[in-house]
């Protein structure tokens, strides 16, 4: 047992901790200090909170850790990294679950009772919001984990009368608070706390169920910020600083990290976050013409004639676990003198930065791998652009047709390169249901198959 | 501690977040991601609390239920932050790797 000077100490030195983590993790020199930084943090934390006054029970608290450390470390060695986005959408709903049973327990916990008047009343509230933003982060999560693993289409799902709905439930939600805290005391009360529970649980499947999937990474980097904000929550109910803190600090970058995204994508950050409010569905201008197909030998022998090559890998390049290939192709080619680059979208894939990490991954050295703003002025001069599983990030139909769901946001412009070849498993439209002119351009040909499969291939046609 | 205190120390916390994060550049948006991702979990503070306090309950339903809810939101949170750190170390040990294989 420790006494409570010892704690706040502990919790003061936590959140400073946590500080230097989240600010070592957003540069490349510092990231792995401040992953250190972080679990240190978290032990001493985690430590002052069991051995504090008023805990008992630490064999039950501690065999609970222990089950979970183990699953934890189990699931982090063996994720691939080309699963990470599900994995991160995944880990927000645990946040969201536990938020919601740390509100239910607080709100039947004896010392609770025994509050008076206005500080009841405030407790009750910060109970009432937890149990609220938990239960959003939870079902969102759990959707966006469906629909990034394929269970659940990727299509937005919307029906008519879903603002309505939305609206008419929001204002039932402030009612029930209302009259939660009018029945403070009686059984009523927790009745009434299960149905909240359920709005904001189908708050949170609505509001990702109706997000495109073009716009995942944003949904993602939003949960984030959300299972922030809902860890927040859960500190002004158990009035405990720490959580406040580092809380406010990963919601807050979170948030920002998914206003970066909607910059990229040229998307007004609420019409994102809004779930898609009062949002059309839009497919694009139907395009007439004719698609050329090509085959790995004439790739293979296209790539050997250029002398500078750009490589706009996405999702596809993920699915198929191409990035080896990928990086023995380019090996290949720059020993023969090629210039190789990389053009990174910042929203390619369904995870911020996920392509950078399936790159490094593979042993690419990472000052060939560029971002989209660095590539576009050079593209001219580009002989074969290699578009690897990528299809709305390279869609012109974003600059040209203003009935594209996608018109406006800012796209790696392969097409103007001499030659473009676009590996592709068939001819479906991508994640975001748009269709794509550039399959249609003159100087595009397409390369069906399985990324992996294809890109094996062309290896093998580059060695003779 | 008051509620305005408490609010104070969530604004100044918001504030601080943002100056931080502003200028990450995208190589590291996925492992600043799991590794915000893993600072979350310290939640798992709200559930210690939860079933630390239910044991000292005099009504037998009560410390069930706050064992049952108490004990998920442990397990819940911890996977979080042990998977969240561990996933952030491990991308990150890609990207030193490859640090060096420009430098030859």
């Amino acid at each position: 047992m420790i006494t409570s000077n010892i704690q706040i100490a502990s919790y003061l030195l936590a959140s400073i901790l946590f500080i230097l983590s989240l600010s070592g993790l957003s540069s490349q020199e510092t990231a792995k200090r401040g992953v250190l930084f972080g679990i240190i943090g978290m032990t001493i934390a985690i430590l002052a909170t069991v051995f504090g006054e008023n805990v008992q029970g630490y064999t039950y608290i501690i065999v609970a850790i222990i089950i979970a450390s183990i699953i934890g470390v189990l699931v982090a060695r063996k994720v691939e990294m080309t699963a990470m986005p599900q994995l991160i959408a995944i880990l927000h709903s645990f946040v969201g679950l536990a938020a919601v049973l740390v509100g239910f327990g607080s709100f039947i916990d004896p010392e609770v009772a025994k509050l008076q008047g206005a500080e009841m009343i405030i407790h009750m509230v910060e109970v009432y919001i937890g149990i609220f933003i938990g239960a959003i982060t939870f079902t969102g999560s759990v959707i966006a984990w469906g629909k990034l693993t394929g269970k659940i289409s990727g299509k937005p799902f919307v029906f008519k009368g879903k603002d309505a709905l939305n609206v008419v439930l929001f204002i039932a939600t402030i009612v029930l608070g209302v009259l939660f805290i009018q029945n403070l005391g009686s059984p009523m009360a927790m009745n009434i706390l299960y149905i909240m529970t359920a709005i904001a649980a189908f708050f949170g499947i609505m509001m990702v169920m109706a997000i495109g999937g073009a716009d995942m990474p944003v949904v993602i980097s939003m949960l984030n910020s959300l299972s922030g904000w809902t860890a927040s929550a859960a500190g002004f109910m158990l009035g405990n600083d720490l959580l406040i803190v580092t809380g406010a600090l990963v919601g807050s970058s979170g948030a920002i990290l998914s206003i970066i995204m909607c910059e990229a994508m040229n998307r007004p950050f609420f019409s994102v976050i809004l779930g898609g409010f009062g949002q059309e569905i839009k497919t694009g201008k139907k395009i007439e013409g004719t698609v050329k197909s090509t085959t790995h030998e004439i790739v293979a022998e296209m790539l050997t004639e250029a002398e500078s090559v750009l490589i706009v890998p996405g999702y596809g390049m993920a699915v198929s676990k191409a990035q080896h290939p990928v990086h023995d192709m380019v090996e290949k080619l720059r020993a023969q003198g090629k210039k190789i680059t990389f053009g990174i979208h910042p929203v390619a894939g369904r995870l911020p930065g996920h392509m950078n990490v399936l790159l490094a991954e593979a042993n690419v050295p990472y000052d060939i791998v560029l971002e989209m703003d660095e590539v576009n002025p050079t593209i001219d001069q580009i002989d074969v652009v290699l578009v690897i599983g990528a299809n709305d990030t390279v869609n012109p139909g974003a600059l040209e047709d203003e009935d594209s769901p996608i018109y406006g946001m800012p796209v790696v412009e392969v097409w103007r390169a001499k030659q473009v070849i676009v590996m592709k498993r068939s001819m479906a439209v991508g994640y975001a249901g748009v269709e794509n002119p550039l399959f249609y351009k003159d100087n595009t040909s397409l390369l069906y198959g399985d990324a992996k499969d294809s890109v094996d291939k062309i290896n093998s046609n580059i060695n003779r | 501690m008051s509620p305005f205190i408490l609010l104070i120390i969530f604004a100044a916390s918001t504030g601080l977040g943002y100056v931080i994060i502003k200028n990450v550049p995208s190589l590291l948006h996925t492992p600043l991601m799991s590794g915000m991702n893993a600072l979350s979990g310290i939640t798992i503070l709200g559930a210690i609390a939860a079933v630390g306090l239910s044991v000292l309950s005099k009504n037998s339903n009560e410390i069930l239920l706050g064992q049952i809810f108490g004990g998920l939101a442990i397990i819940a949170a911890t996977v979080n932050v042990v998977g969240g750190f561990l996933v952030t170390h491990r991308m990150l040990k890609m990207f030193n790797k490859n640090k060096k294989g420009r430098n030859r």
